[in-house]
């Protein structure tokens, strides 16, 4: 294995910087010189390790001119040598983000004349374009990693991509790590076979583990003939807290007090953006900010489930610096450069480093300029995990999860699109699925039982052996079967699986109106006529139902729903925790936090304990006829809602009679009849046995989990807007298939893909099995009188959290029929119920 | 598991919350739409889904017969997903299929679905007439059907639960699909409310018992 540079040490080439040997053509030095611009180190180092031949892996903080140093090498190359073929291809996570720097690169193409030809291609290109690039390709095609995807699952890929020379991968952090980065390797690895010389260069901001990104990005997938390129480092950003005034609330997300403090923020810079970190928290923050804005400020909204066109009028407003603030949601995360933005707030809690400095990077695209940035806690944790995040930027202690294998259910959409493209060899093609890095641990028998699964379903009972997707041929290769079987393929291609969502339109009749994005349909199931919404910044009242769409007038009145979404919350990065857990060891720290925040933790020492740095600290205490106990974890909500259901069987099985728990990123809280006492048995390690198989098998999350990768592996069909009506009738819900494949194929492939999922995602295992460890003999327990002060926002969680799952889903019905039958509806019906 | 009572046409009937209805005078178990070999005829169209779920199917009825010991079993419709379903099934389950016709007296109604398989079209007793979909009634008849796969929506505290369900009123009883891999409808699609102008009652199923409601509570399908 060849040695991989190490990810402290800066690679051999940073230090040659200096001294390049290479040296801009005339055409290109003048064109910077024009300009007023000096070409960058790292720009001439990326150019001199593509001369060279090697594979270049790019990290520069935003604003360093990393997309002109990714395209730098490609121009030059095409400015003497334009014969018309496909030079370069360009793959960036966003739509957006491609249209966007097609658009920056055609102002040097224009002005130094050069005759090249540039085209984006993605899902919103229409068919006739993309027939003709087919045909006809340009020098540079840009594009998304789906888009991609289809183009190598076609006959034409192996001559279409001959005469590729470089690959250039922008953003490649926010890809690498998940299932669309999984596709993505296992495409670079097709194309490393199609074409052998094309070099790749991948650009990204700062990350935590970049021996890993070098592997990933290698064509080997061990970080072999690929160099290490760090940009300078930008200004240091002056990052501040923005206490709003009165009293720092307990609990809650929403920083919503703060709207009038972060009002006179806005008036202060040219153009502020304003993160949060839910879609819900943006429509509430919106529209908080517009109950103070008696100066009309021009302030917009931009989350992703607004119409397309709506964010893009709100993009165009910002470049042209018509907005003084935009409240947003990750959707302003990546990429796209917005130059005059020269403020970014933060609301509620930052939840990484990683994820805070990206956001920071926001600000001023200009890498000697400080960016300007303040933190907005919404509760008192969240005034500590603020403190923490300023020091984790300070120390550039970035969080990211390390490396995970790639997903199984990936790996068989890649086989049959593989298969779809051109009859393969199952040992040529392990072999080449092995040199993309995530799969580069890939066992045979796996990459073997995927195979089998796409050929005929791969169940231990064979009987579908008539419908056969592929078959063998005398020499081992293996086709497809039927056309039929490509076209339903070239439906189902990508790894995003979306929960179904509907329209909002405002106003008009059929087909009039105007759209104002998407919601989740299971929203939409808990409104009635009548309701009132905030969506899109406005009060709308809820209309009905239309075919697939909300329809909705502006005007409502009375408490307003949010829109939720799933998923909007990330959960505490374990850097991030573990600075938090140290804050609060150290009194010296506290100087900074306001007052009441002081008193609170003082208060906490006095009445209880501090949780210490390596240890667990567990509260339990009465209240209101009940035990409560109150667990300092500090790993996140997600791993704190597995572990309360780990806990909970327990407490059971140790008949303490629990009644329920709630999980924050901080703590865990379970309440129970009877007071728990061996808090040391319950902690231990041995409960990620057993009980965790047992639950992760019943568990909603797994089943959703699930459905994702059926949809991925191609087990069943996406359902496509429009087609679903006719659809629903021969689809078959997936629920219902994981419980039957459970009980009688529990080994097959689908529920392996599944279980890694949740381990590595949905449940934090991981995190869970650390902090077990850790807690082994550590365990502070304290016995109180009565609730400690920082259990107190814990407890204010209790009743907005919704735990579901069988058996609650069943109380909660069963407390709907009760309360019916209280009230004297249908008594007779729900009278005879109760008889039986 | 406990099942409901309900009183109509001067009988007695037990909604199970498997989704089947026993009436105990007659000794009789009814349960719709067992859309056997769903899977197969899904792997035909090329998604190759588990093929288990006849399998699945089956051990469910097993236990019921066992618990309920019925004289008659009536089956009301599409028993297979499609007409070569029994062509398809494996011999195992062939077999214990053979098994419980021998044990019981099986009455296969024929549905929309499995039509060309020579099933009855409907069966009459005293006042209760047993189909496959609903029809217009006479004056105080008492109509068992499936067809719809009924499922209801009830709006709890932490948001809405689905799941499939009986409907009825004091003229008919619509009964939720027994299969293992069968969808539902909302019951407040137009096809179920138009047989219920008067309103009626949900049961929703669950691993205990079944829950009642009133048809109107049943919330606004997406």
């Amino acid at each position: 294995m060849p040695a991989l540079p190490s990810p402290t040490a800066p690679s051999r080439y940073s230090q040659e910087v200096n001294k390049p040997k290479t040296f801009l053509p005339r055409r290109f030095s003048d064109w910077f010189a024009a300009r007023g611009w000096a070409v960058r180190p790292h720009q001439i180092a990326v150019l001199d390790s593509v001369t060279q031949g090697d594979n270049t892996l790019l990290i520069a903080p935003t604003g360093g001119g990393k997309t002109l140093a990714g395209f730098l090498p490609s121009l030059i190359a095409l400015a003497d040598d334009p014969r018309p073929r496909l030079h370069t291809l360009y793959i960036s996570p966003l739509k957006a983000l491609a249209t966007d720097i097609a658009r920056n690169l055609e102002a040097p193409i224009a002005e130094m004349a050069l005759p090249i030809r540039i085209e984006t291609r993605t899902g919103d290109t229409p068919a006739n374009r993309r027939a003709r690039q087919r045909s006809d390709p340009p020098h540079i095609l840009l594009t998304t990693p789906e888009s991609l995807a289809l183009l190598l699952y076609q006959p034409e890929a192996a001559d279409y991509f001959t005469d590729l020379a470089v690959i250039v991968l922008d953003e490649i952090h926010a890809l690498a790590g998940t299932k669309r980065g999984d596709q993505l390797a296992l495409c670079l690895a097709r194309l490393h076979a199609l074409a052998p010389a094309a070099l790749r260069i991948g650009l990204s901001a700062t990350i935590a583990h970049q021996g890993a990104m070098l592997n990933w990005l290698s064509p080997d997938g061990r970080g072999g003939a690929t160099r290490l390129v760090l940009g300078e480092a930008g200004a240091a950003p002056e990052i501040g807290l923005l206490i709003a005034p009165g009293r720092m609330p307990w609990s809650g997300h929403m920083g919503l007090m703060a709207a009038e403090a972060i009002l006179q923020q806005i008036r202060t810079a040219r153009m502020t953006i304003v993160f949060v970190n839910t879609r819900a928290q943006a429509e509430l923050m919106f529209e908080a900010l517009w109950r103070h804005n008696d100066e009309t400020l021009p302030i917009a909204l931009h989350h992703g489930s607004l119409d397309v066109s709506q964010r893009r009028k709100v993009e165009a407003a910002m470049a042209a610096g018509r907005l003084r603030a935009v409240v947003a949601t990750s959707s302003l995360d990546l990429g796209i450069d917005w130059a005059a933005v020269d403020q970014v707030i933060q609301v509620a809690a930052p939840k990484g480093v990683s994820r805070l400095m990206q956001r920071l990077g926001r600000a001023n695209h200009r890498l000697d300029e400080a960016s300007r940035a303040l933190l907005v806690p919404a509760n008192r944790f969240e005034v500590l995990e603020c403190a923490a995040a300023i020091e984790g930027v300070a120390a550039l202690d970035l969080d990211g999860d390390p490396p995970r294998p790639g997903a199984l259910d990936v790996l068989a959409q890649h086989v049959l699109g593989c298969a779809c493209a051109a009859p393969f060899h199952p040992d040529e093609l392990y072999a080449e699925v092995c040199r993309a890095a995530p799969y580069a641990m890939l066992a045979r028998h796996d990459f073997d039982d995927v195979v089998r699964y796409v050929e005929d379903g791969g169940y231990a009972l064979a009987v579908y052996e008539r419908y056969r997707k592929l078959f063998r041929d005398s020499e081992g290769f293996m086709h497809v079967r039927h056309a039929r079987i490509v076209r339903q393929f070239r439906m189902n291609i990508g790894t995003i699986v979306e929960a179904p969502v509907l329209k909002v339109r405002l106003g008009g009749g059929r087909g009039g109106g105007i759209t104002l994005g998407e919601i989740e349909e299971y929203f939409v199931t808990m409104m009635s006529p009548g309701d009132t919404f905030l969506f899109a910044g406005r009060r709308l009242v809820f209309l009905g139902i239309r075919e697939t769409s909300v329809m909705a007038a502006d005007g409502g009145t009375g408490e307003p729903k949010i829109p939720a979404y799933v998923g909007g919350r990330m959960p505490l990065s374990t850097n991030l925790a573990n600075r938090v857990r140290a804050m609060l060891h150290e009194p010296a720290q506290w100087r900074h936090f306001p007052d009441q925040v002081r008193e609170w933790l003082e208060l906490q020492a006095w009445r209880s304990s501090l949780p210490g740095p390596d240890d667990l600290l567990v509260e339990t205490f009465p209240r209101g006829g009940r035990w409560y106990l109150v667990a300092y974890c500090f790993e996140g909500r997600q791993a704190h809602q597995a572990l309360g259901m780990l806990i909970t069987r327990r407490l059971e099985r140790f008949g303490d009679q629990p009644l329920g728990f709630v999980a924050t990123d901080y703590v865990l809280g379970v309440w129970c009849a009877r007071e728990p006492h061996d808090i040391a048995r319950l902690f231990e390690e041995d409960m990620l046995g057993d009980d965790l198989e047992a639950w992760m098998a019943e568990s909603t999350m797994l089943k959703r989990s699930f459905r994702n990768v059926a949809v991925i592996a191609g087990l069943i069909e996406r359902t496509h807007p429009g087609g679903e009506r006719s659809r629903r009738q021969v689809s078959i819900n997936t629920d219902l298939i994981y419980d039957v494949l459970r009980k009688h194929d529990p080994t097959h492939i689908l529920l392996r893909a599944t279980r890694a999922d949740a381990a590595h995602g949905l449940v934090d295992l991981a995190r869970i099995a650390g902090m077990l460890a850790r807690a082994r003999g550590r365990i502070t327990h304290r016995r109180l009188k009565r609730v400690s002060p920082l259990a107190v926002p814990v407890l204010l969680e209790i009743g907005r959290e919704q735990i579901r799952g069988g058996e609650a889903e069943d109380a909660l019905l069963a407390e709907a029929e009760a309360l019916l039958a209280e009230a004297g509806i249908e008594d007779d019906v729900a009278s005879s119920v109760h008889l039986a | 598991m406990n099942a409901a009572p309900i009183h109509r046409a001067g009988h007695r009937f037990m909604l199970d919350p498997a989704g089947v209805v026993f009436w105990p005078v007659r000794r009789t178990l009814i349960l719709a739409d067992l859309h056997l070999e769903k899977a197969s005829s899904s792997a035909a169209r090329g998604a190759l889904v588990p093929p288990y779920d006849t399998r699945a199917t089956l051990d469910r009825l097993a236990l019921l017969l066992r618990g309920y010991a019925p004289e008659v079993v009536i089956a009301l419709g599409d028993s297979f997903h499609d007409d070569q379903g029994h062509a398809r099934l494996a011999a195992e389950d062939a077999a214990r299929l053979a098994r419980f016709e021998a044990a019981h007296r099986f009455v296969w109604i024929a549905g929309n679905h499995d039509q060309a398989m020579g099933g009855a079209t409907m069966l009459r007793d005293e006042a209760c007439v047993f189909r496959h979909q609903a029809e217009a009634l006479e004056a105080g008849q008492v109509e068992f059907s499936g067809h719809f796969h009924p499922k209801a929506r009830i709006a709890t505290r932490a948001g809405a639960i689905a799941r499939p369900c009986f409907v009825t009123d004091q003229h008919r009883v619509l009964l939720p699909s027994f299969g293992a891999f069968t969808g539902g409808l909302e019951v407040t699609a137009a096809p179920i409310r138009a047989l219920f102008p008067r309103g009626g009652q949900v049961f929703l199923l669950s691993r205990e018992r079944v829950f009642a409601f009133p048809l109107a509570h049943a919330a606004k399908a997406a």
